[in-house]
């Protein structure tokens, strides 16, 4: 089994969000990037899937430019046997998602995972795009994903509940908790992911259908009002009377 | 040309997420000079259909194929693929829940449109351009996304826009098929579970959530949070540690890696307030903290806080608003 795990460099989920003063891009400055947080579920749950085949291979992949290096040779050291970077800035989810398609049809993969969605753009939508352009099933998002031969079943979450999915192979997953316990690498993991194969491709396809004009903060609160613990009720009425909320 | 919106039914009832979605596309059809055709997914019933007038929609398409109660991606793009199609439709309005992201990324893609989730306000469609407004960075911050595609695709956040009811008016509901096959039906469930929820609210679509930390010791007193959710008509949620744990079920996590949520009202007791946690919920339009520690950083996001012991505030609330009911 040929897994491909796609995943995006985001910023550390402790960042503090500022913007360049014309608001036109994300302030890097003094930032942490890391493997988005869905996408170590992803990433694990194919190594587990291979060790118990004990045999398949696990490729991880990036849309992005070099910076995001370290973190494609974290997936390395966590256990994926190699990585392909497009060397490209990921200009949009249906670029990024164009670039991804053309990877998976390449190398014909028949697995391919990704995270429930990026922590900085909250797309929630490369994964649903990537199954159209292959023409195959996604199961979007999944709490669980099992293999037996060619067939998967998925626990797929819809509000309110779950449903249980069967797909064979090909298809895409988007994983979420509690799917596996991600892992951490560890000081071997480090060492072999120095000399594992990591390629660097072209960008293909077409140009971007959205563009970003603009940045913005949330509004700042007013302040807390306080209530004193002994009169707790009083709140009840404030947010009856004067929030209007219950 | 119109504007087609995509209405989730479930148990006959049009979802509270879709009245917004609905009443959304409405107004951009006005923005735009033309009107709001609905299509209904799920297990829908023709006399709530018609109640879309209320919304705004003149006409709601209905294809009353028995296999579409459950949700089936490939058969749902399908049908409002086919939709738009006969609608000449423009823009496409959706929910951002898991049905309607995962419907509207694959419409994207075989109808060439651009695409934008998580999107808050109506769009501005001055100068030419179409442009809207999404969270991004995990509720940390907004951005405003030019959609630049012939057609357009909406994922619209829920509880970020108000559903308009002009109590009265009634939508044509008319029948519609798209020629459904087996073959659509291929990634059809072979189950669906749902959760026992308590009092029947689902997280997502709550407009009022009671939620609880480490601070509250253990899930044996889960039963304060219960009593005060139940008392207001709430749904229950957690912290992240809270479910790693399992003193909660995993569906109840809100943050950064859980679901985002944006109630009227966020009641967040014996929960620090990290950076993390706030993520999830910090569009919520009034926030409530009751924390024993003055210092907890939640207070700082607060509307309203409570410093004190969750054991003794929370019956005093609930006591509160029962007396009021
Ligand atoms: C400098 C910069 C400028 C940008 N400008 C724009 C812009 O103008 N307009 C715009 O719409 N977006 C812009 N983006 C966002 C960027 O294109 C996103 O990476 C893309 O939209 C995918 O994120 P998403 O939230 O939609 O993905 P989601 O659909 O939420 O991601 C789901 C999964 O897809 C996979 N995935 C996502 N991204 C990648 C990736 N890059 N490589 C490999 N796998 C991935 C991961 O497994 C992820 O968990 C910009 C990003 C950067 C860094
Ligand atoms: C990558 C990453 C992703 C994360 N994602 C999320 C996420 O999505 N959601 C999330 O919630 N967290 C997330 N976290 C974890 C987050 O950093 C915090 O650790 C977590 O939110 C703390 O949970 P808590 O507030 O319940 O517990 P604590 O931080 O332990 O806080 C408990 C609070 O209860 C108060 N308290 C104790 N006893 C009482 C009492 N009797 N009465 C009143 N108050 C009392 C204490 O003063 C304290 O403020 C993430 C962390 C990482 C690293």
């Amino acid at each position: 089994m040929k897994f491909l795990v796609c995943i995006s460099n985001v910023p550390d989920t402790t960042t503090k969000i500022t913007f360049t003063p014309d608001n036109k891009e994300f302030n890097k400055a003094g930032v942490q990037f890391v493997i988005n947080p869905w996408d170590e579920y992803a990433l694990t749950r194919a190594i587990e899937l291979k060790e118990a085949a004990g045999s398949g291979s696990v490729t991880v992949l990036n849309v992005g430019e070099a910076d995001t290096e370290p973190n494609i040779r974290k997936a390395l050291a966590i256990g994926a046997d190699d990585a392909i970077r497009v060397n490209a800035a990921p200009q949009d989810a249906y670029f990024v998602a164009e670039q991804i398609a053309a990877v998976a049809k390449e190398g014909a993969y028949d697995v391919i995972l990704m995270g429930k969605e990026s922590i900085d753009y909250n797309g929630f939508q490369v994964h649903g795009m990537v199954g159209e352009m292959l023409g195959i099933p996604t199961v979007a998002p999944a709490m669980k994903l099992d293999l037996s031969g060619n067939t998967a079943t998925l626990e797929r979450e819809i509000e309110g509940g779950k449903e249980i999915v069967t797909v064979n192979t090909p298809f895409v997953a988007s994983c979420q908790q509690p799917m596996c316990e991600p892992r951490i690498p560890n000081m071997r993991g480090i060492m072999t992911a120095r000399t594992k194969p990591l390629k660097v491709v072209p960008p293909v396809g077409e140009p971007a259908r959205t563009t970003v004009a603009e940045y913005a903060l949330p509004p700042k609160k007013q302040g807390v009002k306080l209530i004193d613990a002994a009169n707790a009720g009083d709140l009840i009425k404030l947010l009856r009377n004067e929030a209007k909320v219950i | 040309m119109s504007v087609l919106v995509v209405v989730e039914c479930a148990d006959g009832e049009v979802k509270k997420s879709s009245l917004e979605v609905a009443s959304y596309g409405a107004q951009v059809a006005a923005q735009l000079g033309t009107t709001a055709t609905a299509i209904a997914v799920g297990e829908a019933n023709a006399a709530n259909l018609a109640t879309l007038g209320e919304q705004g929609i003149a006409k709601v398409l209905y294809d009353a194929e028995p296999r579409l109660k459950d949700f089936v991606n490939n058969a749902y793009t399908k049908l409002i693929a086919t939709a738009a199609e006969q609608e000449q439709a423009k823009v496409i309005v959706l929910a951002n829940s898991n049905i309607g992201a995962a419907v509207g990324s694959r419409l994207s893609v075989r109808l060439k449109a651009s695409l934008a989730t998580n999107v808050v306000e109506l769009p501005r469609t001055d100068g030419g351009q179409f442009v809207v407004k999404r969270g991004a960075f995990s509720g940390k911050a907004f951005s405003d996304v030019v959609l630049s595609g012939d057609r357009k695709i909406i994922a619209l956040k829920k509880n970020s826009t108000e559903a308009k009811h002009e109590a009265g008016k009634t939508a044509e509901v008319a029948s519609f098929s798209a020629q459904l096959s087996d073959a659509d039906f291929a990634d059809a469930p072979t189950q669906v579970v749902m959760q026992d929820q308590a009092g029947g609210i689902l997280l997502p679509e709550a407009e009022r959530v009671v939620s609880g930390g480490r601070g509250m010791k253990g899930p044996e007193n889960w039963g304060l949070i219960e009593d005060l959710a139940k008392a207001l008509g709430a749904a229950t949620a957690c912290s992240k540690p809270v479910s790693d744990v399992d003193w909660r079920p995993h569906h109840e996590h809100v943050g950064q890696t859980g679901i985002t949520i944006s109630p009227n009202l966020y009641i967040a007791c014996g929960i620090s307030g990290a950076i993390q946690h706030l993520a999830g919920v910090n569009s919520s339009k009034v926030i409530v903290v009751i924390n024993k520690d003055p210092e907890a950083p939640f207070f700082k996001a607060a509307d309203y806080g409570i410093v004190g012991d969750v054991f003794d505030v929370l019956p005093k609330l609930t006591a509160a608003v029962k007396e009021l009911n």
